[in-house]
């Protein structure tokens, strides 16, 4: 089984001086398996994320991911004088980076309109899906989302989970979601987890068929919000 | 203007015409008055109130120039004065994107170099004219370095800059596409510093100017400098002006050919 997976985290600490963010974690995702990760500002998410996407190797224990992997971050990350299908195909240098593939990269997040546009002219959605489509044209099979809608208007963030829905279906990734919104968390994933003083301290499986609604889980929505400290059901 | 007629413009319906277009017009209104003291600086010079020895007449300083042109006195001063700004900007520029290509890029290149740069650059450079001449004789040479020197620290403090602030968030984001050291310099950091060298290229041409002026000025024995000097002997204020036009002139032109490199480069920026 343990071969199989597509990450294996054992043990990780990660200090930054005399502060441990990270604290021996353990961490299993399997080949396809949606995983949200769920925590309190400072709970060493986005530092997990970061190790796990190779850009912080100064840590302790062992972190494997195996295959390819892509990242989408909180800001879109594009290169401003490259234009839209370019950007797209950033990551594939020499490996196939033609227009055709960028164009149907290009489709699959609707912004075929846009390809010879300069990312300046994107509104935040659009420099978000068009962040979105250059990390699947990589077909990785760990895909990484630092609170990649953290930064967009509540309209665009549900339009949003449903283009990443429709992408890991046809896709089928292994996606580990970094959120600090749980009714995200509980739409998308098949497992949500808790993570608190650097190790993952909860975790909760999701059952409920795809496509799901805000009602499909409450109880399981109570019990996370009860995890992260949060006392006020009223909006459940 | 009525109220009425007011209100109708406020609402008047923006014209859908991009403002670089509107803005590419001409506005008359605003050769009046250069237009003006031009002819009031011939209404002076031809009622005898401004003496020629002093300063001459525009017709009269476009008589000179039309003769020293067809007398191939003014070309022969253009090419030179051409020649010696353009290989001293590029001994400069040259010396200035190494170094600060490297100082911007490496921590050791960046102590080793940057400290004598930063020193060095408070030296007012033309004053350094003097040790110059003691150095390199009064040939080309010293008018050369002048100019190189003038266009080298402009340009290293902004390729410097612009290397330094590149932002951390696109570099680790292509490092997370599994770009290499060298694909992430090539694609990310020397594109991303470009705007900031053009700016640093702009200021360093005006300064080459500024340099050559100065140094033919010292000292010459060719070039536009050596036309107005020689001038100058014989109170001819009139090819005077005509070699200060040239000058200026040549700066405006080089002003511009600037601009239309970057409409070219930065592209990219304009929405």
């Amino acid at each position: 089984m343990a071969a199989h997976l597509t990450v294996e985290v054992r043990g990780l600490t990660k200090r930054f001086g005399a502060r441990e963010v990270l604290s021996g974690l353990d961490l299993e995702i399997a080949p396809g398996e949606f995983v949200a990760l769920l925590g309190r500002s400072g709970s060493g998410k986005s530092t997990l994320l970061r190790v796990l996407a190779g850009l912080d190797s100064e840590v302790d224990g062992t972190a494997t991911v195996r295959g390819a992997r892509s990242v989408a971050f909180q800001q879109p990350r594009l290169l401003p004088w490259r234009r839209v299908w370019r950007n797209v195909v950033l990551g594939l240098r020499g490996r196939g980076a033609d227009r055709a593939l960028a164009e149907r990269a290009l489709a699959e997040v609707r912004l075929s309109d846009l390809a010879d546009a300069w990312p300046r002219t994107l509104s935040g959605g659009e420099a978000q899906r068009l962040s979105l489509a250059r990390a699947l044209v990589r077909e990785p099979d760990l895909l990484l989302l630092d609170e990649p809608f953290g930064a967009l208007d509540a309209l665009t963030r549900l339009a949003m989970h449903g283009l990443v829905a429709d992408l890991w279906a046809r896709h089928r990734p292994s996606v580990l979601l970094v959120t600090h919104d749980v009714d995200e968390a509980l739409l998308l994933a098949d497992r949500v987890l808790i993570l608190d003083g650097g190790a993952i301290v909860t975790e909760h499986e999701l059952t409920h068929a795809r496509p799901r609604r805000h009602a499909d889980h409450l109880d399981v929505r109570a019990r996370v919000l009860t995890d992260l400290g949060v006392t006020d059901h009223a909006s459940a | 203007m009525s109220t009425a007629e007011l209100l109708e413009r406020v609402a008047a319906p923006v014209p859908a015409v991009p403002a670089r277009r509107r803005s590419r017009l001409p506005d008359l209104r605003r050769w009046i008055s250069p237009v003006a003291l031009i002819v009031l600086w011939q209404l002076t010079s031809s009622t005898g109130l401004l003496p020629p020895d002093k300063l001459s007449s525009p017709w009269t300083v476009l008589q000179a120039g039309a003769a020293t042109a067809r007398s191939g006195e003014l070309g022969e001063a253009f090419a030179v004065s051409i020649g010696r700004v353009g290989l001293g900007f590029l001994f400069g520029a040259a010396v200035a994107l190494l170094l600060g290509v490297v100082a911007g890029l490496s921590n050791w290149g960046n102590v080793l170099i940057d400290p004598p740069v930063q020193m060095l650059r408070t030296l007012p450079f033309l004053g350094l004219i003097p040790l110059f001449i003691l150095w390199f004789g009064i040939g080309e040479e010293p008018k050369i370095v002048l100019v190189a020197l003038g266009v080298a620290f402009p340009l290293y403090l902004n390729v410097h800059s612009g290397i330094r602030n590149v932002d951390d968030q696109l570099v680790e984001a292509t490092t997370a596409l599994g770009f290499t050291r060298w694909e992430r310099l090539w694609h990310v950091v020397l594109p991303a510093a470009v705007p900031q060298t053009l700016v640093g290229l702009r200021q360093s041409l005006g300064i080459a100017w500024l340099a050559l002026i100065v140094g033919e000025t010292v000292n010459a024995d060719a070039g536009l400098g050596y036309l107005i000097n020689n001038a100058r002997e014989f109170l001819r204020t009139d090819v005077i002006v005509v070699g200060l036009v040239v000058y200026a002139v040549l700066g405006l032109v080089t002003d511009a050919l600037v601009r239309l490199l970057e409409r070219r480069a930065l592209r990219w920026r304009r929405t």
